[in-house]
């Protein structure tokens, strides 16, 4: 039997996806949530409980990057350029929020703008991801297999508001770990503030569910024509139902719970996005085979990704048992 | 006035790049250097080779860090910016590229962490394997890329179909002709940079009148191998530099500022390369200079610039330039260890005060000539991207050149405002000295990554400092 290579692949990048969102998502929420905190002490506490963790999650992004590009350099060539500014800005969004993790504790003077930089560099990094996002679902000009677009073709109204969606997904994720994490005012505001989110998050999800059906004959097809439908009822149903749960295990003062819920959120969202986009990689024209790298290619990276994913995974999940339990004020992990 | 994209994108790859380079360059040179001191430790006993391991690790945490940083970028903008260059090379340097950032992965997963946090806390022969694998892992990610990147060079073990290379021989793609000499050029230009860094401390200490057991061990040690490497390097590049005649005869040409090839070749110790003329002005030159050393010969001849049209030259004041900038790097490194070593022979090492001085200010050479090195490489090739099978000018995304300026702007403010804080911290941690703790161990666990070890190592250098 022939193996679908970029079928595995595109389950291997689609899984590093995943991983990014989820884990860097958390920490990105923090820098989000980072101006609303009011005491320099709030801050500290807030950037401790994911110091050890942030570095290592944004991993995945390397991982999904990199594997894009060896294993269907095609799309990964129409994707970067479609998104030249939201990549780079992302990128050094990501890099200033990076650096201010280190440099905000030894600034003295300067201690505000490196707040800044935290805060903000994790907000552009959120937005441009969602940006992608919904320019990715909208669809990408594409002529002679190159993009064809121009500079701020990306900047639509329905990206912005992927943009912002991600902001406050990112942001409830964030939340509900310092309720997860943390104790005091830390906490009690993290979930003050998850219940809201809560709210915007599902906002935004019946917005971009609405309007993707709506603006694509293709997506429309994929959810309502029967049998689909009869499989997919229930993924809104089952959203609904989690953001529900959710809200009541915060009004219940649980801690652990509603910060699964908010990741199964992301996980059902996601879930609908493959629903509604696989097999295209670059909508609405070129599928995984369209862009997929030779088959020799894939094959020989294929043989070192696959025992090295479970081995950082595994390692993932020792640092997160190491790290395992509240954080108190004033304690850090340094 | 018109933007060229071409340049633009030109332009910010050479200064991501360059940026990036300097790390490596650095990092691959000192966990090598680590993991000596931490064997010799193991097989002598004595502390202050536990203190300088300790010591040169908070530094090699803070410039890994700003490594893998600057290397996120990088991989990046072969999307970004060189988007027809992923697709034509994709399916053969690809995997390449792909097996570095896996070898990273796997490095810090495991043994980096072991490394930076795990005095005192896993056996001593663990720590000391995790250093050694930790050295050889920055070299196993060494390998992969120049492997993509000489294949670039002299492209082999592939067919093109439809404008698009295809891996045909895996085995010649990655052993590809100018591979070996490169990977042996760039390793040992590592080790050099490094050990002159090492010198510089050691010497910046004992003018200082400080730290003396480490200072004399790493003046003696930085010396010692200084002497071996500078040497070999001369002899990596001379073959590198033959290989480089057999494959891009035009690149050698631009090195030497060689036009006619009709004639045998001088050596041009410096020269005004007029390239509307396409004569050299003001040259100083040893008459057949270069023919004696690329060919062995001095009546022997090798191809010169005017035989291929101008268009298809390498912007050659750059390429003459940056190699000669390497090759005096390369002689002042060869005489200054050679000078050291015989002053050790003759027990006046740590009392000759000017040679101390002139090293305590040296520690910059390797890093310029690293980045000379690569720009020689990288310029000479032009006008391709990859050999013979992609012109830069054909690479490059279908991007507004406004945007590639913004960015470009953006990247050099970004740059330098992180480069100025790393170099500051490392300066502050030179400064405090091979006294105290390693990279202290977070109080439960550990962290994921090594930017975490720079940060305690950052805290620490201002906290103490
Ligand atoms: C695997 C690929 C790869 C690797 C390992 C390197 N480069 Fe490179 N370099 C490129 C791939 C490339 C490129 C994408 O192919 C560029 C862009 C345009 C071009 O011709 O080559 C380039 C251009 C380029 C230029 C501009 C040359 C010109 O256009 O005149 C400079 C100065 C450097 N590089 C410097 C470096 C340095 C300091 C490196 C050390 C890390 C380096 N390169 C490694
Ligand atoms: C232009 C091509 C290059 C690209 C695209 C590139 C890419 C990268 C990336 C993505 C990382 C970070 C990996 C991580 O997430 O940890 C990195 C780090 C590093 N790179 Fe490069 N790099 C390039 C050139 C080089 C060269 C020429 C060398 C050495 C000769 C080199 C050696 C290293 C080393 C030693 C590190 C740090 C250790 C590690 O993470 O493996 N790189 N590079
Ligand atoms: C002193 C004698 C030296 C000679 C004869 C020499 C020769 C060469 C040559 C011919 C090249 C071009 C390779 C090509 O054709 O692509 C080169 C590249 C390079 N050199 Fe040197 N070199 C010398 C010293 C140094 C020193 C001291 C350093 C750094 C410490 C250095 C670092 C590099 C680097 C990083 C490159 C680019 C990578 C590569 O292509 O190998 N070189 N050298």
């Amino acid at each position: 039997m022939e193996w679908d290579l970029p079928l595995i692949w595109a389950a291997v990048i689609g899984f590093a996806v995943v991983m990014y969102v989820i884990l860097d998502g958390f920490d990105l929420g923090i820098g989000i949530l980072f101006p609303f905190a009011r005491e320099e002490r709030e801050r500290d506490q807030m950037m401790n409980t994911v110091a050890p963790f942030w570095d290592g999650n944004e991993t995945w992004l390397v991982l999904g990057g990199g594997g894009l590009w060896v294993a269907f350099p095609q799309a990964y060539a129409i994707i970067m350029p479609a998104f030249y500014l939201p990549v780079i800005l992302m990128l050094l969004g990501l890099i200033f929020r990076g650096v201010a993790f280190e440099f905000r504790w030894v600034a003295v003077t300067s201690r505000g703008w490196w707040n800044l930089a935290f805060a903000a560099g994790s907000t552009l990094a959120a937005f441009c991801q969602g940006v992608i996002l919904g320019g990715l679902i909208e669809g990408i000009r594409v002529e002679n297999g190159a993009f064809a677009g121009g500079s701020f073709d990306w900047l639509t109204p329905f990206a912005v508001a992927c943009g912002l969606g991600v902001i406050a997904g990112y942001a409830l994720l964030g939340a509900t770990w310092l309720v997860m994490k943390t104790e005091g005012s830390v906490a009690a505001r993290g979930r003050a503030q998850a219940k809201w989110l809560i709210l915007a998050v599902l906002g935004f999800m019946a917005i971009v569910s609405l309007w993707t059906p709506l603006a694509s004959e293709r997506i429309a097809q994929r959810w309502f024509s029967t049998p689909n439908i009869l499989f997919l009822w229930p993924v809104p149903l089952v959203t609904a139902l989690t953001a529900f749960l959710a809200w009541r295990w915060l009004e219940a003062g649980r801690d652990i719970p509603p910060f699964l819920a908010a990741i199964a959120l992301f996980l059902l969202g996601y879930a609908g996005l493959v629903i509604s986009v696989f097999p295209y990689l670059v909508p609405p024209s070129l599928t995984i085979w369209d862009t997929a790298a030779a088959p020799e290619s894939q094959a020989f990276v294929l043989i070192g990704t696959i025992p090295l994913v479970p081995l950082i995974i595994g390692y993932i999940v020792f640092v997160y048992w190491l790290f395992r339990g509240k954080l108190r004020e004033g304690e850090g992990y340094h | 006035m018109d933007l060229d994209p071409v340049l633009l994108a030109r332009l910010q790859f050479a200064f991501t790049v360059s940026f990036h380079i300097i790390f490596p360059g650095f990092t691959i040179g000192l966990s090598a250097y680590i993991a000596t001191v931490l064997v010799l430790w193991r097989l002598t006993g004595r502390a202050h080779y536990n203190r300088l391991a300790r010591f040169w690790t908070k530094i090699f945490a803070v410039s890994f860090a700003m490594g893998v940083v600057s290397g996120i970028v990088l991989s990046y903008q072969f999307g970004t910016n060189w988007s027809r260059f992923s697709v034509v090379t994709g399916n053969v340097i690809g995997p390449a590229i792909a097996y570095e950032v896996l070898t990273a992965f796997f490095l810090e997963a495991t043994f980096l962490g072991v490394l930076l946090f795990g005095w005192n806390r896993v056996p001593p022969w663990l720590h000391v394997t995790a250093a050694v694998a930790v050295a050889v892992g920055t070299l196993i990610s060494a390998f992969w890329i120049l492997s993509a990147n000489s294949w670039m060079h002299t492209p082999a073990g592939h067919e093109m179909r439809d404008g698009i290379a295809y891996p045909v021989d895996w085995f010649a793609i990655i052993f590809n002709p100018s591979f070996p000499y490169r990977l042996a050029h760039m390793a040992n230009a590592a080790y050099l940079t490094t050990s002159f860094v090492v010198l510089a401390v050691g010497a910046r200490y004992l003018l200082a009148g400080r730290h003396h057991a480490e200072a004399r061990t790493m003046l003696r040690m930085g010396v010692g191998f200084a002497a071996i490497a500078a040497p070999l390097q001369l002899v990596i590049g001379d073959l590198h530099g033959l290989n480089t005649l057999a494959h891009q005869p035009i690149k050698v040409a631009a090195m030497e500022a060689h036009w006619d090839g009709s004639k045998p070749a001088d050596f041009h110790i410096f020269a005004w390369p007029d390239e509307e003329a396409g004569t050299n002005r003001f040259a100083i030159s040893v008459p057949r200079g270069a023919s004696l050393v690329l060919t062995h010969d001095p009546n022997g001849l090798f191809p010169g610039l005017a035989s291929v049209p101008p268009q298809e030259r390498p912007p050659v004041k750059t390429v003459f330039f940056a190699f000669r900038i390497m090759l005096a790097i390369g002689f002042a490194m060869i005489a200054a260890s050679l000078y050291g070593v015989w002053l050790w022979w003759r027990g006046r090492l740590f009392e000759t005060r000017w040679f101390l001085r002139l090293a305590a200010r040296g520690w910059w050479t390797g890093f310029v000539a690293i980045i000379a090195g690569w720009v020689v490489t990288e310029s000479g090739r032009q006008p391709w991207v990859a050999h013979g099978i992609l012109r830069t000018a054909d690479a490059i995304s279908p991007v507004a050149a406004a945007s590639v300026a913004t960015t470009l702007a953006l990247f050099v403010v970004g740059y330098g405002i992180v480069f100025a804080m790393g170099i500051y911290y490392i300066n502050r941690l030179i400064h405090r000295g091979p006294t105290g703790e390693a990279v202290e161990a977070p109080q439960r666990g550990t962290p994921t990554r090594p930017v975490s070890a720079a940060h305690d190592s950052g805290r620490e250098a201002i906290e103490r400092g």
